[in-house]
């Protein structure tokens, strides 16, 4: 506490400061941790809930239309109103940021996965079907994976938004990296503190997202050539 | 209340009997102010963002480049937090207040609005395009009467999702006592969770209340500006565009 006094103490604040992240880089190793495990923890609980839920609607028609309905509406449901339907209900703490975070999450996969599940050509279908494919054959081994890169999309949008989202975990007090944020605006407006875990967000994100397009291309051998 | 059976207990019950209490709206700082407030920079965010995206938007369709800068600013957009954009820039020279929470709303609406605005304009028919061309036409008439009509349903669409997004995103300018209806749920949090809990989700019942409010009139407005024919192929793009915005 007495050392941050002393920062404060000096005339200027300046936007990115080492001696900030040295002094503190258990502080900020702890958030990025953090941050890091809510998004993935919340992207695997989607994607396992996701899945399913988008083949239903591809193998149901009519569940199709509701699903995706479901989705539209609650993806205009505010996150901050989403936090104070759940919070008096789960807590304050990482159960209710986790829970806002998975329905997001949840949509934006369910919404990918269908649009992928419905780009399989029929022609494809129809040859899975006339070799003897059941349906659960047909679906692992043929539906599935043409739909991959559909899917994939999705879990990378979601994964970015995830990151982005967790911060207003704040409300509940386990924001991750957004934690950082505002206690840098809290702090007498700590410009080094803020923007390090700004900065912190925006890479994070950008990491996942390039771990996923890699998992992505070494799963999906056969699209590389064709976008050459 | 006395028309309900037993105690009023839970925090739904606490909710509706906060919201029931004529004080909560009228009193300075209550609802009709809160709305108010979160209104009028919302209003104020999407008009920012749309005398900024549109304009880039309409002519960067029109000369047919810039198509990965608009996708580059979709994405990078998505992963810049909001609280992080709304604690950054009151440090700016834009100082404290309203103005600094505007920008950091307007900059969550200018990918949705940009992307719709480039793509109405890119999808316009080549062939009328080409007939406006072979009449004469500059390029900025081919623009402003061929393009610009025909883009119209897609700038209501994008339209539509900032404002939405927009409506959504104000509620976490009470995170650095920036106003808005966001401010009463912050405020029921800053209340022990057993006794604010009525007051948090009356909040939330607000800000949903008011986004979903805000996404079903414009969409009759989307409806009533997209000639018919044009309906299925516009619900297809307006998911599209929806898909590439986070409900940060």
């Amino acid at each position: 506490m007495s050392f941050r006094l002393s920062y404060r103490a000096e005339p200027d604040n300046p936007w990115f400061s080492w001696q900030y992240v040295r002094d503190n880089s258990d502080t900020i190793l702890a958030a990025l941790r953090d941050h890091a495990s809510l998004t993935a923890r919340a992207v695997l609980i989607a994607a396992l809930v996701a899945l399913p839920l988008a083949v239903a609607a591809h193998w149901f028609r009519p569940l199709a239309g509701p699903i995706l309905a479901l989705t539209g509406v609650l993806y205009t449901i505010p996150s901050l109103a989403l936090f104070a339907f759940l919070a008096p209900y789960l807590g304050i703490g990482a159960v209710t940021v986790l829970s806002v975070v998975v329905l997001y999450a949840l949509l934006v996969i369910v919404r990918n996965a269908v649009a992928g599940l419905r780009q399989v050509p029929p022609e494809v279908r129809e040859a899975a079907e006339g070799m003897g494919y059941g349906r659960w054959g047909r679906l692992l081994r043929i539906e599935l994976p043409l739909a991959l890169p559909g899917i994939l999309t999705g879990l990378r949008l979601a994964t970015v938004s995830t990151v982005a989202l967790v911060t207003v975990g704040v409300v509940v007090g386990r924001g991750g990296l957004g934690q950082l944020i505002f206690a840098g605006f809290q702090n007498n407006f700590y410009k080094a503190e803020i923007m390090t875990g700004t900065l912190l967000c925006v890479l994070l994100a950008l990491a996942l997202d390039l771990v996923l397009a890699g998992i992505g291309r070494a799963v999906t051998p056969w699209a590389r050539g064709r976008a050459r | 209340m006395g028309a309900r059976a037993g105690p009023v207990s839970g925090p739904v019950g606490q909710a509706v009997l906060w919201l029931n209490d004529p004080l909560n709206w009228t009193n300075p700082g209550g609802i009709l102010d809160r709305l108010g407030e979160h209104l009028g920079m919302s209003a104020a965010a999407v008009l920012l963002g749309c005398l900024v995206a549109w304009p880039v938007g309409l002519w960067l369709g029109h000369t047919g480049r810039g198509g990965g800068l608009v996708v580059l600013v979709s994405n990078v957009s998505l992963a810049i937090p909001t609280l992080a954009l709304l604690t950054i820039l009151p440090l700016t020279f834009l100082g404290f207040g309203r103005p600094a929470v505007v920008v950091a709303l307007a900059v969550f609406a200018v990918p949705p609005l940009l992307a719709n605005a480039y793509t109405g304009v890119r999808q316009a028919d080549p062939e009328a395009r080409d007939a406006a061309r072979g009449m004469g036409f500059s390029g900025g008439q081919v623009l402003r009467r061929v393009e610009l009509p025909l883009a119209v349903p897609y700038l209501a669409a994008g339209f539509r999702t900032a404002t939405v997004q927009v409506v959504a995103t104000a509620a976490l300018a009470s995170f650095v006592n920036g106003g808005g209806l966001g401010q009463i749920i912050r405020a029921g949090f800053g209340l022990d969770i057993a006794a604010g809990g009525g007051q948090i989700i009356a909040g939330g019942l607000l800000v949903a209340g008011l986004a979903v409010l805000a996404e079903l009139l414009l969409a009759l407005v989307e409806r009533l500006v997209t000639p018919r024919h044009l309906r299925r192929v516009r619900r297809r793009a307006g998911s599209r565009a929806a898909d590439a915005i986070a409900g940060g």
